[in-house]
């Protein structure tokens, strides 16, 4: 199946990846032949089979609403790229 | 010292021949000396691993020593370890040292080994042949001698080549469809991917999160158990993990072999295997004839199915799990952002590579408005068929047997311009992941002076068997012990 070059661009902005000319044609055949390959998947008769999630499938465990997490934003926001007055900064949202 | 097993480094610090601190210094030194042709280490923590392994000789001196105790080991660098820096092979992350140890890192700590420094891998472990790393690829110690240099497969290929040239007696990887096993084969060391859900994904960078799965690479079947007996078990850190008991794998490795019922899958001896190769594995399975198991034909009809399931369910997941690298809370930020939508967005082209923003891409059309049912949930159904496969062979067999790859290392270059050509690669592999069973990758002979891997793969939960199977094979072969010159 073939992937055309709207198709990726409109995902590239949902993905949040800016991509050029030039790598949107590189991409129109690498993800052509991706898609190709995974296409196998229609010879494959699915119709009473139920979908995995877990090899095992094991269920998702609930724990008690109890405080197990100590406060660590310094040793977080040491590594952060910009933060002020312990927040978090990014380029402004409201004008 | 460099070619000792971890058993056997064990036994001279228990004895007193050495002591942790001279022995790390020795790996040290040995790394300095020799990882300039292999470029198997992204970071190596000198300072770190020499006071873990003072603070180790102190444990041992207090009486508080356990088999690990001073033993120099390595991590794949997609373990977070606090306060080392834990890059994924991946630019994104080249800044990021981590607050906090992975649930794997905090076992070894608390065993007392040392770890020497971090290994190289694919980037966010998506590859075949390491050669997606920021940091450079890996050269694989075989072949290197004669001038040729080959890939050590991926994406944990930093740990294999790092065992197979006795830079370190062990290393942890990570395996998502194939990432253990098949550099394990292509560098003639041992290696388990265990079970889903047996060892904590806690704090391992996430890149499939229902195929993931940590796991040791050692020379021996032993090393891999004495591994398994720290990394294994429950942790409430990690939702998927199972709650169910561990046992000490080095205890059954001794029991014998005689009545093992041994599957060889017809589709894994198809035409896509080498002669070459099939000779060799199908001289390994002959070894465990003598050792008194019993080989029959069976079938997993769906296996030729797994590429193209793999490729959906993988980059979808991906692209989900690496939509937290933004530049916000940590690692790579573009300059100068002019909005949020322009950090983003320049954020992630120029934080990831080439192989990583394909498979987001791939992934996020999978699972985008009117493809979801098409591919991802497809896909599912498919793995479930896979998985009844296993299923059924198990009610025949004991284990599994085939090769890991269909051919030895192939050269750097000769596949990184063709992503489906790589994906390839991992044809035996992939089932194993998504079916969620354990599997191993054993050294069982050479091709053109190549290492081959014999792969075994068993039920759920079977490691200690799988384990048993592998050691005995290595009694009575010494293809394990071969030393890349």
């Amino acid at each position: 199946m073939s992937i055309s070059r709207e198709d990726i661009e409109k995902v590239a902005m949902l993905a949040r990846i800016k991509v050029d000319d030039e790598q949107v044609s590189a991409l129109e055949k690498d993800l052509g032949n991706i898609l190709d390959l995974v296409d196998q998947l229609g010879t494959a008769d699915t119709d009473s089979v139920e979908p995995m999630a877990h090899p095992l499938d094991a269920v998702q465990k609930l724990r008690a609403d109890e405080v197990t997490e100590t406060n660590q934003r310094e040793a977080f926001q040491a590594i952060a790229p910009a933060t002020e007055d312990g927040l978090y900064l990014v380029p402004r949202v409201i004008e | 010292m460099h070619n000792k097993s971890v058993a056997e480094l064990s036994r001279e610090l228990e004895s007193g021949k050495v002591s942790s601190v001279e022995l790390t210094q020795q790996f040290l030194d040995r790394i300095k000396r020799e990882d300039g042709k292999f470029n198997s280490f992204i970071t190596v923590s000198d300072q770190q691993a020499l006071a873990e392994a003072k603070a180790a000789d102190e444990m041992r001196a207090a009486g508080k020593a356990t088999p690990w105790t001073g033993v120099p080991f390595a991590h794949k660098d997609i373990f977070c370890t606090n306060g080392i820096r834990t890059s994924c092979g991946s630019k994104m992350l080249d800044n990021f040292v981590p607050p906090y140890d992975s649930t794997v890192a905090a076992s070894f700590r608390a065993a007392g080994a040392v770890c020497l420094g971090k290994t190289n891998m694919d980037e966010f472990a998506m590859g075949s042949s390491n050669e997606s790393s920021f940091y450079g690829p890996v050269t694989n110690p075989w072949g290197l001698a004669s001038g040729d240099k080959r890939v050590p497969g991926g994406s944990s290929g930093g740990s294999a080549a790092a065992v197979a040239a006795r830079l370190v007696p062990a290393a942890t990887g990570t395996d998502t469809g194939g990432s253990i096993r098949q550099p394990a084969a292509l560098c003639g060391i041992t290696g388990l991917k265990p079970t889903y859900g047996r060892v904590s994904r806690y704090g391992m960078i996430a890149f499939a999160s229902s195929l993931d799965q940590g796991g040791p690479m050692a020379r021996t079947a032993e090393d891999a158990a004495l591994m398994m007996n720290v990394m294994a078990g429950h942790d409430p850190k990690d939702s998927t993990c199972i709650d169910r008991a561990v046992p000490d794998y080095t205890a059954t490795l001794n029991e014998p072999l005689k009545g093992l019922k041994i599957g060889l899958p017809k589709e894994y001896f198809s035409d896509q295997l080498s002669p070459a190769m099939e000779e060799q594995v199908r001289n390994a399975i002959g070894e465990y004839e003598k050792l008194g198991a019993t080989v029959k034909e069976v079938s997993l009809p769906n296996a030729k199915l797994a590429i193209a399931a793999y490729y959906v369910i993988a980059p979808a997941e991906a692209s989900a799990n690496l939509s937290r690298f933004d530049g916000v809370r940590y690692g790579y930020r573009c300059e100068d952002p002019k909005d949020l939508l322009d950090m983003y967005t320049r954020t992630r082209a120029e934080g990831f590579g080439n192989e990583v923003k394909r498979r987001i891409l791939v992934g996020t059309y999978a699972l985008s408005a009117g493809y979801f049912d098409a591919y991802y949930l497809k896909a599912q159904k498919v793995r479930r068929l896979i998985q009844q496969d296993f299923i059924n062979a198990f009610q025949e067999v004991d284990v599994l047997m085939s090769p890991v790859t269909p051919s030895p290392a192939f050269r750097q270059g000769e596949k990184n311009t063709d992503p489906v050509s790589m994906y390839l690669e991992d044809v035996f592999t992939i089932a194993i992941n998504l079916a969620g069973i354990p599997a191993m990758s054993v050294p069982a002979g050479f091709v053109d002076g190549l290492p081959v891997g014999l792969q075994i793969i068993g039920d759920y939960f079977s490691e200690a068997r799988l384990l048993n199977a592998a050691h005995q094979f290595q009694q009575v072969t010494d293809w394990h012990q071969r030393d890349p010159k």
